[in-house]
């Protein structure tokens, strides 16, 4: 528990000083490039104010904006004049579509809990409770070096929001309290487990369900005989939920490097395997003893990003 | 995740979409690996990978801060692998994309003779993922299978969209951009080489493979898939 609040802590401390985004309204020439960008659709042109605008309850602070779009820094008067007389002509410039002429997004502050937004969704954002950028999670890519999930053990990732649909904390709380009802395990470093404020019965802190974000992963493990059970009261929860929801299921292959315990269950449940993350088991132990046997106490966390 | 994982199509438009990476774990064998994930990486060029990237500078092709006005008519859509190799300068999974199995294959074979201590994993389609570690002589450690997107799954894009826009796991490339830059190929308006080169700047860790979504590109604009 004094682990979970340090962590926690640690997290939040880190995460308020960011920023939040906002549009330079003296320097947005409306030129609506960003307006495509935006993975949520929540950037669109005022017509009052003739200014690209963002939807604050829409934004999940993913900075897709910020950090993916090309910049120019020209006057602002100036691109706007011409963009006048070329719609006057009924002429259409044709710009680079990547690109904000003008340098116009500029993160503001950010405070608790709406800093959450940008930890869940910004994949540069590093969880500070975890290490690993993204949405923080590992499944079983770093497995042959971690033993995170062993033979007839399952490793759940249950994903909520992405594609573009983005989804509320309040809402993958029914998940979570459905999930802690069968009594499985949460993934302790997990930073969607850190946001719960008794992991036992799946609560989150009341103070972000009103938070968005662009994803979250929920990560448990449960005995593989449980796989189905799991299953099925996910596809009963997500019914209730109104995002899209992406599951992921990893298991260890056994010594011969074949994999003959989950997959056929996930295709008696009328699953078609089409694509997996195959860990090659090239991965081992390489940092000094000292340095492991001082840290033998801790439990394991990957770090780097979420692949 | 699933950065990876959920990628939207069946085995068959996986063809050409072969994400080998290399993972540094904490505590446990993250001491001196940078210089390891830098030859990781090097270790790639020769197989001709269609992307190289990490998670905390991007892939190879990246957004630029400074552009100049003449850009628009003169702009570099050339990857620059060696950017994203230079960079490296923190304990974080490094990512090649290859476009065809044996590439990724031969160079698996080589990641393992390298030995580098670090985790291995392929992102593909089953089949393919197995066929690499045949052809490596690896026996699988673990796997980790993808069962799709279900739920409110009438809040998603078209599967064109969707097949673009999943090829960045993190949904940094949005339906919105994806959907211009078809109308635009399918207008004359740019080609798919430019429309994929715009796209791939928004993936934040360099996992897009352009060369996929070129062909998503084309199938878009003939309407043939």
């Amino acid at each position: 528990m004094y682990i979970r609040s340090f962590l926690l802590g640690v997290f939040v401390g880190i995460v308020v000083a960011i920023l939040t985004m906002k549009i330079n309204p003296n320097k947005c020439v409306a030129c609506g490039n960003c307006t495509y960008v935006c993975p949520m659709g929540a950037i669109y042109i005022d017509p009052n104010i003739k200014r690209a605008t963002i939807n604050r309850d829409e934004c999940v602070e993913c900075y897709a904006c910020y950090n993916g779009l090309s910049t120019e820094h020209l006057n602002p008067s100036l691109v706007r004049m011409i963009r006048k007389i070329f719609q006057i002509g009924r002429l259409r410039f044709d710009p680079e579509p990547d690109v904000c002429p003008t340098a116009a997004f500029e993160p503001d502050d950010l405070q608790w809990p709406r800093v959450i937004r940008r930890a869940f969704s910004d994949p540069r954002a590093t969880h500070e409770s975890t290490g690993v950028q993204g949405r923080g999670t590992e499944e079983v890519k770093t497995n042959d070096v971690t033993g995170r999930v062993n033979w007839g053990e399952v490793g759940f990732t249950i994903e909520f929001g992405r594609p573009g649909v983005g989804v509320w904390l309040r809402d993958i709380q029914k998940m979570t309290k459905a999930l802690a009802n069968a009594n499985v395990a949460f993934e302790k470093k997990n930073p969607f487990t850190l946001l719960m404020s008794d992991v036992a019965t799946g609560t989150l802190r009341e103070d972000v369900l009103d938070e968005k974000v662009l994803s979250a992963i929920v990560e448990i493990k449960v005995k593989v005989e449980r796989t189905e059970e799991i299953i099925a009261l996910v596809h009963k929860v997500e019914k209730e939920i109104d995002t899209v929801v992406a599951l992921g299921a990893g298991t260890r292959c056994d010594e011969n490097g074949d994999e003959n315990v989950l997959a056929p269950i996930l295709e008696r449940l009328g699953y078609k395997l089409e694509r997996a993350k195959t860990n090659t088991g090239l991965g081992r132990i390489t940092n000094a003893v000292e340095n492991i046997a001082s840290e033998n106490q801790k439990e394991e966390q990957p770090v780097g990003e979420t692949r | 995740m699933t950065n990876t994982l959920h990628r939207y199509g069946d085995s068959e438009s996986f063809h050409d979409d072969y994400i080998v990476f290399a993972t540094p774990s904490n505590r446990k064998n993250d001491t001196g690996s940078i210089p390891k994930l830098k030859k990781f990486l090097e270790m790639a060029l020769p197989f001709k990978p269609v992307n190289l990237g990490d998670p905390v500078h991007g892939g190879s092709l990246r957004p630029s801060k400074s552009l100049g006005p003449l850009s628009h008519w003169n702009r570099d859509m050339t990857p620059d692998f060696r950017a994203v190799i230079d960079g490296i300068n923190e304990p974080a999974s490094v990512v090649a994309i290859f476009d065809n199995l044996e590439a990724a294959e031969a160079f698996l074979k080589v990641a393992a003779e390298a030995d580098l201590g670090l985790s291995v994993n392929i992102s593909a389609s089953i089949e393919g993922a197995e066929q690499c570690c045949r052809y490596a002589g690896i026996k699988r450690h673990s796997i980790g299978y993808s069962l799709g997107f279900e739920g409110a799954t009438e809040k998603l894009p078209n599967t064109q969209l969707l097949k673009l826009t999943t090829m960045c796991g993190h949904g940094m490339v949005s339906a919105g951009l994806a959907q211009k830059m078809i109308d635009w190929v399918k207008e004359g308006r740019r080609t798919p080489d430019q429309a994929v080169t715009y796209m791939a700047r928004f993936c934040s860790c360099g996992v897009f493979n352009p060369l996929r979504a070129k062909r998503i590109f084309e199938e878009a604009r003939k309407k043939t898939e």
